[in-house]
């Protein structure tokens, strides 16, 4: 069903469906030709599984996004505290941590989405915008700090 | 200009998107999805970069540190707001069945990052011989 379906899907699940076609056909050619053999009853129960893993994938790459900004974060912090802490480079510093903690949210929330259906719904635009809004307010920040 | 204004406008509109074309598979959406997120990492990594360079080269004459910070901080916020303008537009172009937008950002931001990595090499070519 879902090679059949959907086009242009990746090199992982295109391999993975030729095994699966071509070796009960094998299978029943060398055996003997009374058995019927049925083709492949428990290849897909229950819901239908991505093939390709896609929204493990983007959960991974959430993560992966929160964990860079997690080291943005901590060199700000190290940068706000570094020549004496100002009440003016605190309040950037925490500015940055505020930062990360709509990155990790947004992150949250959205990994939630991911695994709640079986076809996950797109990213809204207002998540994307604050994520990339987070990220610049970030970057702000790090322009106030070296500066 | 303007476009400029109507894409920022449907950042935060998702029905605006929503409303044109067809639901493409959730697969192309989760792949976008994820060079979307690709490049937020290499904002956030640019951006790190910015602090590296200047909590880590302490020996650095100060223009030069604070000018490649904000160098590389420059360039961290242009790509996260690109990311999203892109985002955005292979969004829509998918919905609409259309081909997907070129860019020559990728160009851009690797001659602007060879420039910095120039400018690195020469500072620690300047300092190890002075």
């Amino acid at each position: 069903m879902s090679g059949a379906r959907w086009p242009g899907a990746g090199g992982t699940d295109g391999g993975d469906d030729g095994e699966g076609a071509g070796r009960p056909r094998d299978a029943g050619s060398h055996q003997d030709p009374g058995q019927h053999q049925e083709p492949s009853p428990p290849r897909d129960p229950g819901p239908p599984r991505d093939p390709g893993l896609q929204p493990e994938r983007t959960r991974l790459a959430w993560r992966r996004t929160t964990l860079s900004g997690t080291v943005a974060a901590v060199l700000a912090v190290r940068t706000a505290l570094h020549d004496g802490a100002t009440p003016a480079g605190l309040a950037v510093g925490a500015l940055c941590c505020a930062c990360w903690l709509g990155l990790v949210l947004l992150a949250r929330a959205r990994t939630r989405r991911l695994g709640s259906s079986a076809v996950p719904p797109a990213l809204a635009p207002r998540a994307a915008a604050a994520a990339a809004l987070c990220t610049v307010a970030l970057a702000v920040g790090a322009a106030a700090l070296v500066m | 200009m303007i476009r400029v204004v109507r894409h920022v406008r449907l950042w935060f509109a998702p029905e605006a998107v929503r409303e044109e074309g067809s639901t493409p598979d959730y697969r192309f959406s989760l792949a976008n999805e994820r060079t979307f997120l690709a490049w937020l990492r290499t904002a956030l990594a640019l951006i790190g970069g910015g602090f590296a360079v200047d909590q880590f080269l302490p020996d650095l004459p100060r223009p030069w540190r604070v000018g490649l910070a904000l160098a590389l901080l420059a360039a961290g916020v242009v790509c996260a707001l690109r990311a999203v303008d892109h985002w955005v537009r292979c969004e829509r172009a998918m919905r609409r069945g259309e081909d997907l937008p070129a860019s020559r950002f990728p160009a851009v931001l690797s001659l602007v990052i060879a420039v910095v990595a120039v400018a690195m090499v020469v500072v620690v070519l300047a300092g190890w011989a002075g």
